[in-house]
């Protein structure tokens, strides 16, 4: 059902052709091709220093790349900085939470509004009704997205002092306030228990299904993305070395070499790990 | 006491010397010695003798908290006091010692000792963890040659200058005469009397600490009240000046100091309200709570009246010099708003501060001065050049930020600092002589006119300083809950992540820049009307440094904070005019204390609650 929507859907919404970073010398991400559709849940995957967040920090424009282009939504975003890519439309959040700490869970979220603000400063001092309405409904959406994510209630704590689930759904909530086309999560299921990350994979489906984003998924946990992804990257070195549906990646030679090594290639994967929901 | 634990008397040695090491300190930088000048009560106490007081107190009180955490009982606990009290004053009473003539051999012998029993300890401690004979006894002679030299070195200069005074300046016939409560001639019975007074000092703090609550509150009420009034003599003076009689003025106080007899009457007093307030002001408190809610708009807007109402009356009824004062206070509460700005709301550490301030007082004397640098002579007055000095600071503090955007904390801060050094340089430099007038400065400036009425004194400067305070509260509170405060405060926990939320940073730290030098350049242009004159030495790092202390002291981000930072750091100073000598070590013992036990602030900032409020807002709305 998902893949017939995929096909419907048509386009790719984010298509990288021949990206290249390099940190002095060391190449990070190496000629990367790739394409995520519009409407799907993608997942990248590979080893510990495969690349997975360097590439999402080109997409972000935190890094710059150094060849290549980047085009989202039929516009080139390469060579752009991270406030006017988030602007085009594209939300992250962070493999080791960042959050705004001594600010409330609310005010995180009113940030992550900034790309829909219109108001100054000027108008702040002077207390222009327009200004007013702006903060009235900037606040009103705040509380919104807090019961979207499951935290109406707690939205006047400071951040710092909420609980780790709580601080990771409060991220991908702040992401969700500037109404991103395409969302990247880095690793949004780590340090969960089985139960907290059934409930964080439900949680992406509906991003998906009632707010109609993109979503990008950096995970370990292979039970997640097999069983939620509709496309897969695998990264190893900077380099895409299998791209498809679970299936075909479960079975990929290249893939199981780079995660198991060498010589476990030729034992196959037994086909009986694959995940219940799968196509 | 047989079981009293190694513990507590490690406790007891180490606070007791530590208290005693800081009253020995205080007396040789002079403090106790000038404190002593400032009598609190008419031939009762003095301010140095307080300090000879406070330390055993103090340090007794803390050991009598230890103590009664370990179930000792009060026996033990008065005797931890009183040997804690006679520790404070150890160091002082050896100083004493050695200072006189008749003990001085005791300081050389003591010298001479000193390598043998220093390499005895140490040998003894390598030995107990397995050293040989062969290592403890070189151990023994390594240490005893090396402390050796210290103290012969010691020795000969002590011999040389043959007086302890030569090298500790301070340990002199007025410390003496302090520390021996007036008995210098007899310095055995002087030791003897401030020993005992330690002791008993101490004694006192630890049945302070283990009498029951409510005396306890009272006497602190009554004790604190007493002290503060007689510490701040001077001002308590001014302030009743303006309101009662010479005579009556005369019986309360002589000359600065307040008489025994008001002071007992305060005592008892303020002891007596302490007593009432401890045993009812629990139930008095809920009672007003329960009529009157903070919260409630009605309320918090007759807080307000009474609060402006106070403001406005005040400086005809402290008078002159308090006015002053409370100018120089208003003049350091902008300054801190303004910097606030960058560093509470937005995150950067900028310590040029007086730049701004320096831009707005020379736009001002160049332009208002009917001086030889006055370049219009009158033609522009106070008022005209207030909004010009406003976008100068703004305009000087927009391009001092430019080069620094792409820097970050430490970075920024010693960037800034550069910039505040360069104008104190450029200010002071032969090429801006012919305009600014280089280390002579500019003169003649006219006082603001308002409406006819020339406002050269404090009391009329007061109000310009009063409005410009509550125009930029005004501003920074509404900015501090607005978009933009809310970018700064983003900016300020993660500029990354600022960024990712799609905030042009740049954008948002030039704007704090800016709009944090605008209250600059309006204190300087204040400042130099108020003076007169504007000298290069006027703006030197110390206004950032003591701008900056201000927000640390009463909290970062936090308006009301600032202004109580003002008040201690740059009113106390003004009001007792003995600490302003040792200003910054005060500033240095503060901050550091600051930082270790409340590195929030003397008043935190609050949190700015929407969901709470939205309820509550929602929730009148479905009862109505």
């Amino acid at each position: 059902m998902m893949t017939d929507k995929h096909k419907r859907a048509g386009s790719d919404i984010l298509v990288a052709r021949g990206i290249t970073k390099r940190f002095s010398g060391l190449v990070a991400v190496d000629e990367l091709d790739f394409h995520i559709p519009r409407g799907a849940i993608a997942s990248v995957i590979g080893p510990n220093g495969a690349g997975k967040t360097t590439f999402f920090n080109c997409i972000t424009g935190f890094y710059g790349i150094d060849e290549g282009e980047l085009v989202f939504n039929g516009a080139r975003i390469d060579g752009k900085t991270p406030d006017q890519i988030t602007r085009a439309g594209i939300a992250r959040t962070f493999q080791n939470i960042r959050l705004f700490n001594n600010m409330t869970a609310i005010e995180n979220i009113m940030v992550g509004e900034e790309p829909h603000l219109r108001s100054s400063w000027m108008g702040s001092i002077l207390g222009l009704p327009s200004t007013r309405n702006e903060d009235l409904e900037c606040e009103e959406r705040g509380f919104e997205l807090l019961r979207f994510v499951g935290l109406a209630g707690k939205g006047d704590m400071l951040s710092k002092n909420l609980s780790y689930g709580d601080q990771r759904r409060l991220e991908i909530g702040r992401a969700l306030a500037s109404k991103p086309k395409l969302i990247l999560l880095d690793e949004p299921t780590a340090g969960m228990n089985p139960s907290e990350t059934a409930e964080t994979t439900d949680f992406i489906r509906r991003l998906r299904d009632e707010l109609e984003i993109t979503v990008v998924l950096i995970e370990h946990d292979m039970r997640v993305v097999m069983g939620i992804s509709e496309h897969i990257t695998v990264l190893d070195y900077g380099r895409k070395i299998a791209e498809g549906l679970p299936a075909e990646i479960q079975s990929h030679p290249d893939v199981i070499e780079a995660y198991l090594g060498r010589g476990a290639a030729s034992a196959a994967i037994s086909p009986g790990r694959r995940p219940e929901g799968g196509p | 006491m047989e079981d009293f634990r190694a513990q507590n008397w490690r406790s007891i040695l180490t606070l007791g010397l530590l208290a005693g090491g800081l009253v020995l300190y205080a007396g040789a930088v002079g403090m106790i010695a000038l404190f002593h000048e400032r009598e609190i009560i008419d031939d009762f106490i003095t301010l140095g003798q307080l300090i000879l007081f406070i330390a055993p107190f103090l340090a007794a009180l803390a050991i009598s908290r230890q103590l009664r955490e370990q179930g000792e009982g009060m026996a033990a606990v008065v005797g931890g006091g009183a040997i804690t009290g006679f520790l404070t004053a150890l160091p002082s009473i050896i100083m004493l010692l050695f200072n006189s003539d008749d003990f001085r051999f005791l300081l050389d012998y003591s010298l001479r000792l000193m390598p043998f029993a220093a390499a005895s300890y140490v040998a003894w401690r390598a030995h107990r963890h397995g050293g040989g004979g062969y290592q403890t006894l070189g151990v023994w002679l390594l240490t005893a040659a090396l402390v050796g030299v210290v103290t012969g070195s010691l020795a000969l200069i002590f011999d040389v200058k043959g007086d302890l005074r030569s090298v500790l300046v301070n340990i002199d016939r007025d410390w003496v005469e302090v520390i021996t409560f007036d008995r210098r001639q007899e310095l055995l019975s002087g030791i003897l009397v401030y020993g005992l007074v330690s002791v008993g000092a101490g004694a006192a703090g630890a049945v302070f600490y283990i009498i029951p609550a409510t005396p306890r509150k009272a006497l602190f009420y009554g004790l604190s009240a007493t002290l503060l009034v007689g510490v701040f003599g001077e001002t308590a003076r001014l302030v009743l000046q303006e309101n009662l009689d010479r005579d009556v003025l005369s019986a309360i106080f002589r000359r600065d100091t307040i008489r025994q007899s008001p002071a007992l009457i305060l005592f008892a007093v303020s002891t007596i309200f302490g007593l009432l307030w401890a045993r009812f002001g629990q139930r008095i408190r809920a009672d007003v709570e329960d009529r009157v809610s903070v919260e409630h708009p009605k309320t918090r807007a007759i807080g307000a009246i009474i609060l402006i109402a106070i403001l406005l009356a005040l400086p005809w009824t402290v008078g002159r010099t308090l006015s002053d004062v409370a100018v120089t206070i208003g003049l350091f509460v902008l300054m801190g708003l303004g910097l606030n700005i960058a560093i509470g709301l937005a995150g950067l550490l900028d310590l040029g501060y007086v730049t701004n301030y320096a831009v707005g007082a020379y736009i001002l004397a160049v332009l208002t001065s009917i001086g030889p640098l006055g370049l219009f002579k009158g033609t522009f007055t106070f008022w005209m050049v207030i909004p010009i000095a406003l976008l100068a600071a703004m305009t000087a503090g927009f391009i001092f930020a430019v080069p620094v955007l792409r820097m970050r904390g430490d970075y920024l801060a010693i960037a800034t600092l550069g910039f505040g050094e360069i104008i104190g340089k450029l200010a002071n430099s032969d090429w801006l002589k012919p305009l600014i007038g280089g280390a002579q400065g500019v003169q003649a400036i006219p006082k603001p006119i308002f409406f006819g009425l020339e406002m050269k004194n404090p009391e009329e400067l007061y109000y310009i300083v009063l409005v410009a305070c509550l125009v930029t509260l005004f501003v920074s509170v509404r900015l501090n809950n607005s978009r933009t405060g809310r970018q700064w405060m983003a900016i300020r926990e993660d500029e990354d992540v600022a960024t990712a939320m799609g905030i042009d940073t740049a954008r948002a730290k030039l704007l704090a820049f800016t709009l944090s030098a605008a209250t600059g350049g309006v204190v300087g242009a204040i400042f130099a009307a108020k003076v007169g004159t504007v000298f290069p030495n006027s703006f030197t790092v110390f206004i950032s440094i003591n701008v900056l202390s201000l927000i640390i002291v009463g909290g970062i981000a936090s308006n009301p904070g600032i202004v109580v930072g003002a008040i201690v750091l740059i009113g106390m100073p003004e009001l007792l005019r003995e600490f302003s000598d040792f200003r910054f070590l005060l500033y240095g013992v503060l901050l550091i204390i600051m930082m270790i036990k409340r590195p929030q602030g003397l008043i935190p900032t609050h949190i700015i609650t929407h969901e709470m409020r939205a309820g509550a807002k929602a929730k009148v709305g479905a009862g109505g």
